[in-house]
């Protein structure tokens, strides 16, 4: 997208017509896709080692890389707060967090789940499992935080310079596997040398994957819709406040004499 | 079906995903309404201010 057409998207007018448009086509590819993935993934052959346990991956797999990237998605808006001040930026960063952390939450849970019957236990304290539940409590402090702050200038900036340190985990959550000796699995599927999935079980994965973007993108767009939405009551209550107070003033002392 | 070995891990995973996407879905869309409606409300009591004035 070029510079224009980005500053364009900046009109909450034009974002909201865009959307409008946007997401009857985006919801439709979104549904077609889960529903495809999820057949594929439950008609894949079973896995030498793990039986069908292994697919729980089709969930756990898209949720975990959700979960960076819509953390990555935070720290561009974040950016975009602090460096390019565009207008938007702060809805979407604001708008991101409880996606982010619920899709951080299915990925932890899941895993648990996946974990319990594979290693015995559903919980350990190794790297890439804690990294992961730190960026989950990273979401939870970022939405604490804009609750916390009434002045929605003052949190989105708050909340930018928290999203960017935050990202010092990012590299941590995908090169813990190889950096310390963890019970979790190294990368499978982004790997120098390729994937070392079989493409029978690597499709579905790539599919679901694929889906859950979309489900993030549809969601996205709707929950900054929501943004503009509140943000134009606040200045519509805040408008007619005023007015009442300019009211009241011509009223007084003068007009209330009976 | 049920004779898969740890098919209630399975079940539960996609289960908890299931009512997480839901619960997501639900959540914004609803917000969204109450939104509209509270913006709809407000923009028609502003219109009638603006049309007494007149």
């Amino acid at each position: 997208m070029d510079a224009p057409s980005m500053w364009n998207l900046a009109n909450p007018t034009v974002f909201l017509a865009l959307a409008r448009r946007t997401l009857p086509a985006l919801w439709v590819i979104t549904i077609a896709l889960l529903v495809v993935g999820l057949w594929m993934g439950f008609n894949a052959p079973a896995d030498y080692q793990q039986g069908e346990t292994f697919k729980i991956m089709y969930i756990h797999v898209p949720a975990a890389w959700l979960s960076t990237f819509i953390y990555g998605v935070m720290a561009l808006a974040s950016l975009g707060t602090l460096v390019w001040r565009h207008p938007l930026a702060d809805a979407a960063q604001k708008a991101a967090a409880p996606l982010g952390a619920t899709f951080t939450f299915v990925c932890l849970v899941s895993g648990s789940l996946w974990g319990k019957p594979m290693w015995g236990t559903y919980w350990v304290w190794d790297a890439r499992l804690t990294s992961v539940l730190v960026l989950f409590i990273l979401y939870l402090g970022l939405i604490a935080l804009w609750r916390s702050i009434d002045d929605p200038g003052k949190a989105a900036r708050a909340a930018a310079i928290l999203t960017l340190v935050g990202t010092v985990n990012l590299p941590i959550i995908k090169f813990s596997v190889d950096w310390w000796n963890t019970l979790h699995q190294p990368a499978s599927v982004f790997r120098a040398d390729g994937p070392t999935i079989a493409p029978q079980l690597l499709w579905p994965l790539l599919i679901m994957a694929v889906a859950f973007t979309f489900l993030f993108l549809c969601l996205h767009l709707m929950a900054v819709r929501n943004e503009i939405l509140r943000r134009r009551i606040a200045r519509l209550t805040m408008i007619a406040a005023a007015e009442g107070d300019a009211l009241g003033k011509k009223l007084t002392p003068e007009m209330a004499r009976p | 079906m049920m004779d898969i070995p740890h098919i209630g891990f399975i079940v539960a995973a996609y289960g908890v995903t299931g009512v997480a996407i839901v619960a997501m879905v639900a959540v914004v869309w609803l917000d969204y309404r109450s939104l509209s409606a509270q913006l709809a409300r407000l923009e028609a009591k502003r219109t009638a201010k603006e049309g007494s004035v007149k």
